[in-house]
């Protein structure tokens, strides 16, 4: 029996949902203190799965999820999942991620003062009285972070924490991720974004259905482990010290949209 | 105010003298009175701070049909002899748990399954009530609220739902707002959303049971939905919409059973007209407020 140093571990984990088709097929992971992983592959591969799996929603029809006992972790969802109508405001949204045990239900001097640093660390001073849709896009994603970083969260979990965000944005949100990373957070994301994210992160992790592939990137993101994760062929090229992966040209892929203008007579 | 001014509107248009001062005290020295305005009140309050979790999780058709499905067990309950509040609360109790684990796996057909359950139990009171009759409140005082039904153990039984409400609302505050705004994410952090889910239900069974008499099983659910609504418009706030829709219910107990009283109409619908003002008030009151009542679709 090998000494459990990982914080979170899937063994051989297989999950199927009421029995049907799995959605996951032995997967094998272990995330260590530190790590800064992306999950990546096709809608449908079985990312989201994985992710709730880990955060014990999903209950494992075969293998295991171990975890260290006492593990706090944080999650942050997709930002189109949530109700941007509901009434809280930032400090609001923040606080409730205290939720155990007794609490008192206002926010404290003491808390207010606790809220108000973690929504500085990211950028949000100030900001604690706004409605959660009176923000930015890269504002809203931060507020979420702001509520997972504020149970003293060991582990975050981000589901497509770049999606429906612009290239701008995207960037501040890698750039936060890379800090709080440095800092000594753990982060396991999805992503199906290649080139605006995957290429970008220390580990990836490239699923589809069963892990196809994990390590760096440059290890990992190669033509073949590519075709295999989204059934496509792909190309990797290098520019400017980036990797950079294009759909492979084949006969008969380039689709002509435009119209077709009659020759001049 | 608006309310007063509304029963004076309504008098002069039915050509009724608008009740003096002595007119619209004097039915305060009665103690069935009183103890209408009382429980009509609190039962206001405590619709409107439990209607608020009601609306915001999308759930008012539960609130519906389990008014009508413990009408169908306070029924029974009489006539079998069982204490009808122990044998309605039990039964709304058992009710609410069915449906939310109904509602939490949600099986194909499970709208269809709530609503003919509760619906048919609802008809099997109405139909228990004209065969044999109930020991409480007639049918009509059960089904549109009636303040002369109302006795001094209606008046300790919403103050115990009370308490018992405000006490899983302070302690639970957050776990219920994080469930209610996110479930997925609250259960995924570890908060135990079936239970909080359960709690709930339970709170909102005892509320309809409580505040049944004077609101009335057909107008229960409205008493949910209005103040949470008005509340909803006038901020962005979780915890202002709390207290403001408790505040707007309780306003609109106490002027909906005065104008029950002087208008010698049933006490559920004038309570849900008052509340009513309160919406179109804000309504009118501005753009922002429309647009905040635009983002609760299924309010109804």
């Amino acid at each position: 029996m090998p000494e459990i140093t990982s914080l979170l571990a899937a063994d051989n984990l297989t999950v199927s949902y009421d029995g049907g088709h799995p959605v996951l097929v032995d997967v094998d992971l272990s995330i260590d203190a530190g790590d800064l992983i992306g999950i990546v592959g096709p809608s449908g591969s079985g990312k989201s799965t994985l992710l709730k799996a880990l955060l014990g929603n999903v209950p494992a029809t075969n293998g295991a999820v171990r975890r260290r006992a006492g593990l706090s972790v944080g999650f942050v969802p997709q930002v189109e999942r949530i109700d941007w109508n509901f009434p809280v405001t930032v400090a609001e949204c923040v606080s409730m991620a205290r939720a155990k045990g007794l609490r008192m239900p206002w926010i404290g001097k003491a808390e207010r003062r606790e809220v108000e640093d973690v929504l500085g660390r990211l950028g949000l001073d100030g900001l604690g009285s706004r409605h959660i849709r009176d923000l930015s896009g890269g504002q809203q994603q931060r507020v979420f972070l702001a509520r997972a970083l504020f149970t003293e969260a060991e582990v975050i979990f981000l589901d497509e924490p770049t999606s429906g965000l612009d290239v701008k944005t995207r960037h501040e949100v890698l750039h936060l991720l890379g800090d709080l990373n440095e800092a000594g957070l753990t982060i396991v994301l999805t992503t199906h974004d290649l080139n605006g994210i995957a290429t970008h992160l220390p580990t990836v992790l490239c699923l589809n259905r069963e892990v196809i592939g994990a390590g760096a990137p440059e290890d990992v993101l190669v033509p073949e482990v590519l075709e295999r994760t989204f059934g496509s062929p792909m190309e990797v090229l290098e520019h400017g010290g980036m990797r950079v992966v294009v759909d492979a040209p084949t006969d008969g892929d380039v689709i002509d949209l435009r119209r077709q203008t009659k020759e001049p007579a | 105010m608006i309310a007063a001014a509304a029963t004076g509107f309504v008098s002069s248009t039915l050509a009724v003298s608008f009740p003096n001062w002595a007119e619209i005290t004097k039915p305060f020295e009665f103690a069935f009175f009183r103890n209408g305005v009382y429980v009509a009140t609190i039962a206001g309050a405590l619709c409107g701070l439990v209607g608020c979790y009601v609306v915001l999780r999308n759930m008012s058709y539960i609130g519906h049909g389990l008014s009508h499905a413990i009408f169908g067990g306070y029924v029974l309950a009489g006539l079998v002899g069982v204490n009808l509040f122990l044998g309605a609360g039990l039964w709304g109790v058992f009710t609410a748990l069915a449906i939310s684990s109904i509602v939490r796996r949600r099986p194909i057909g499970s709208d269809a399954a709530i609503g003919v359950i509760t619906t048919a139990s609802f008809a099997l009171g109405l139909a228990l009530v004209q065969l044999y009759g109930t020991d409480g409140p007639n049918a009509d005082a059960l089904l549109f609220g009636n303040v002369l039904g109302v006795t001094t153990a209606d008046l300790w039984l919403i103050i115990a739902v009370s308490i018992f409400a405000l006490t899983v609302i302070f302690f639970g505050y957050r776990q219920l707002l994080f469930t209610t705004f996110d479930e997925e994410v609250a259960s995924a952090v570890g908060v135990r959303t079936v239970w909080v889910d359960a709690v709930l239900m339970v709170v909102l069974s005892f509320t309809v049971l409580a505040a049944m008499n004077v609101m009335g099983v057909t107008l229960v659910a409205a008493n949910l939905v209005v103040p949470a609504v008005v509340a909803r418009m006038l901020t962005d706030r979780f915890a202002t919409m709390l207290w403001l829709s408790a505040v707007i219910g309780a306003l609109s107990g106490f002027f909906g059973m005065n104008a029950s009283y002087h208008l010698d109409v049933a006490s559920g619908p004038t309570i849900v007209l008052v509340s009513s003002l309160f919406f179109i008030a804000a309504f009118a009151g501005g753009g922002r407020f429309r647009r905040r009542a635009s983002t609760m679709a299924h309010a109804h």
